[in-house]
């Protein structure tokens, strides 16, 4: 600690190049923040889902529908405890407006394989006897002011009704809330009773079911369980893949692509970058002060002692970068509307705090060993 | 201290030869010298004469190639890298020529470095160290960094951070070189009264004579030996 002067002043000996050095540490470790915290969602963010749900979608992918008849089979396997059916809609709210997800449901269903979310046991009844009626998640309807009552025109991209209309028309019976603060960010989202979806659809549609949402007794049976329910329907024309809703969730992401390795590639591609301008200006700040490291030598500090702090001075250069650069990523996460949950979590700090580690040793070693070698009289005379 | 009237520094057949390419090149050849505790030595010579090589090994900067070099009574030549740093660190202060002060510290921070390797207290360091720039004249220039301080007054502080952790020996190559006559004599005025007062051995490098005469002794150098010795 009675060096931290010494190496403070040492690193910031030439205020401009250190300044324009943090600054390209401070974008590198906002992006690697930001990215990884996208990483963070795909591969690990779902890990709020409901341990004791499954999903249960056709074999070959989930965009096959199964039909809505294999629901009672389902639902008679040991250890199910209730089954609901979600196709998902693909709608389009306005012309170029954003899409928010959207999903034809059983309402009688609904709330018992998700009783994370809450709604009012009236507005539960009219969702259910409403055919045309819809429940908005609380913040999919602060987003757009809407209100029970209202009706929502949605163009679908999937579905067209039997007469060739793409537009779906649905009224709002209720808007629904998260239990807790977790699934309460979550309500971005729309469900749809599935009566007019599926009776308006082109018939060669009808009575297809999307995939089947069940509910287990046991979390610890669910291994059992997807083995009973594929087992069931083994060699059948609906073959079925049933997987945890937190996987289901996983591979509904990855449709849009290897989502860990291309942010992987970005990092890494901006790190290398990084390295080689961070590399250079410290060994260049290193060679400028080859005979002031020899004067420490001089005075008594020992040649390991110089090389470490060379090494510290990398490693706080890199900690100001990182840590900077990391919390910028955090307050710029916290302002996204809330249909980008991405949070710097827990596993993105790490994945830094490696990061500045490695970049340290990286960046550091070179020059450290430099200091480590210098020469008194050498460096004295200039040679 | 010295108590059995041995020499402060002991000489003994010194050489010290470098290897330039394929080619051993001897420096210097069987130097013979003792310097008692107290001495104020001027080391003279021409150009490549060795002088500062000598005075290099005196201070533990570089290691002789053959021969025995004591100072109080302890070989010095033997001693590992990092031996040799701890016993400069507790042994010797060092003043060169471009003072070679750190641009970015104070004069305090400056004067404080020794003493990091000292183990004290921040407060006592930055104590020592003002009692130090005291002592050159310069307390009211603590704050300064080098560069707002003449060549004069960087030489002091030079002078404060060689004596802050109290040395034996004062090791000085060239301290007057880049000053002007009137703030050379100041700075060899201030050595000699360390010398006189403080009882601080000096061995001193320099090209001038009139900073020889400051001395109580000169030194002569030439191609390596020592060729002779004259009292002031």
């Amino acid at each position: 600690m009675k060096y931290f002067g010494l190496i403070w002043a040492g690193l910031f000996r030439k205020k401009l190049r250190t300044m324009l050095t943090l600054m390209s540490l401070w974008s590198a470790f906002v992006l690697l923040g930001l990215l990884q915290a996208v990483n963070s969602l795909f591969s690990g963010g779902a890990d709020f889902l409901g341990a004791n749900r499954m999903i249960t979608q056709a074999k070959t992918s989930f965009t096959q529908p199964l039909p809505i008849r294999m629901m009672p089979q389902i639902e008679a396997v040991p250890g199910v405890a209730r089954v609901s059916h979600s196709q998902f809609f693909g709608g389009q709210y306005q012309e170029g407006g954003s899409f928010f997800p959207q999903f034809a449901v059983n309402p009688q269903r609904l709330f018992d394989t998700y009783p994370e979310w809450t709604l009012s046991e009236d507005a539960k009844r009219n969702f259910v006897s409403t055919q045309d009626g819809a429940i908005v998640g609380k913040l999919l309807a602060e987003k757009y002011g809407w209100k029970v009552g209202d009706t929502v025109p949605l163009n679908s991209f999937i579905w067209t009704k039997a007469d060739g209309n793409r537009t779906w028309e649905w009224k709002i019976v209720g808007i629904f809330d998260g239990r807790d603060s977790e699934w309460k960010k979550r309500t971005s989202l729309m469900y749809l009773n599935y009566g007019q979806f599926d009776e308006a659809r082109n018939p060669r549609a009808k009575g297809l079911a999307g995939v089947f949402v069940v509910r287990m007794n046991d979390p610890n049976q669910s291994e059992k369980i997807a083995a009973l329910i594929d087992e069931k329907f083994e060699n059948s024309s609906d073959e079925t893949k049933t997987q945890s809703e937190q996987e289901f969730q996983l591979g509904f992401a990855r449709q849009l692509g290897d989502i860990g390795l291309i942010v992987n590639l970005i990092t890494s591609a901006v790190f290398f970058s990084i390295l080689f301008l961070t590399g250079v200006s410290m060994s260049q700040a290193v060679r400028e002060r080859i005979p002031e490291l020899a004067i420490l030598k001089v005075l008594g500090f020992k040649d390991r002692t110089v090389m470490l702090l060379v090494l510290a001075e990398a490693f706080l250069l890199c900690f100001i970068g990182a840590l900077t650069g990391m919390l910028s990523a955090s307050l710029l996460t916290t302002t996204l509307p809330p249909e980008f949950p991405i949070t710097t979590d827990s596993r993105v700090w790490i994945i830094a705090g490696i990061s500045v580690i490695v970049l340290s040793l990286l960046i550091g070693v070179p020059p450290a060993l430099r200091a480590l070698r210098i020469k008194i009289v050498d460096a004295l005379a200039g040679r | 201290m010295n108590t059995d009237n041995k020499p402060l520094v002991e000489i003994r057949e010194l050489t010290k030869a470098y290897v330039r390419g394929k080619q051993r090149v001897e420096v210097l050849h069987g130097i013979n010298l003792d310097i008692p505790a107290g001495d104020f030595v001027a080391l003279m010579g021409p150009s490549g004469s060795g002088k500062t090589t000598l005075l290099n090994l005196i201070g533990g900067l570089d290691s002789p190639s053959s021969g025995l070099l004591k100072v109080q009574n302890q070989r010095i030549d033997d001693l590992s890298s990092d031996e040799l740093a701890a016993w400069r660190a507790n042994t010797v202060g060092f003043i060169f020529q471009s003072y070679n002060l750190m641009p970015v510290l104070t004069a305090q921070r400056n004067v404080e470095l020794p003493l990091l390797l000292h183990d004290m207290s921040s407060s006592e360091r930055t104590k020592r160290a003002n009692v130090a720039l005291e002592l050159v004249g310069l307390s009211d220039r603590n704050k300064h960094k080098p560069n707002e301080l003449s060549g004069g007054q960087q030489q002091r502080v030079a002078i404060a951070r060689a004596l802050v952790s109290d040395p034996l020996i004062l090791i000085c190559d060239e301290p007057t070189g880049d000053l002007d006559r009137k703030t050379a004599d100041e700075v060899l005025t201030l050595l000699q009264q360390l010398n006189s007062e403080f009882g601080k051995t000096i061995v001193m490098v320099t090209h001038d004579p009139k900073a020889a005469e400051y001395a109580k002794r000169t030194v002569h150098l030439d191609k390596g030996t020592l060729v002779n010795e004259a009292a002031h």
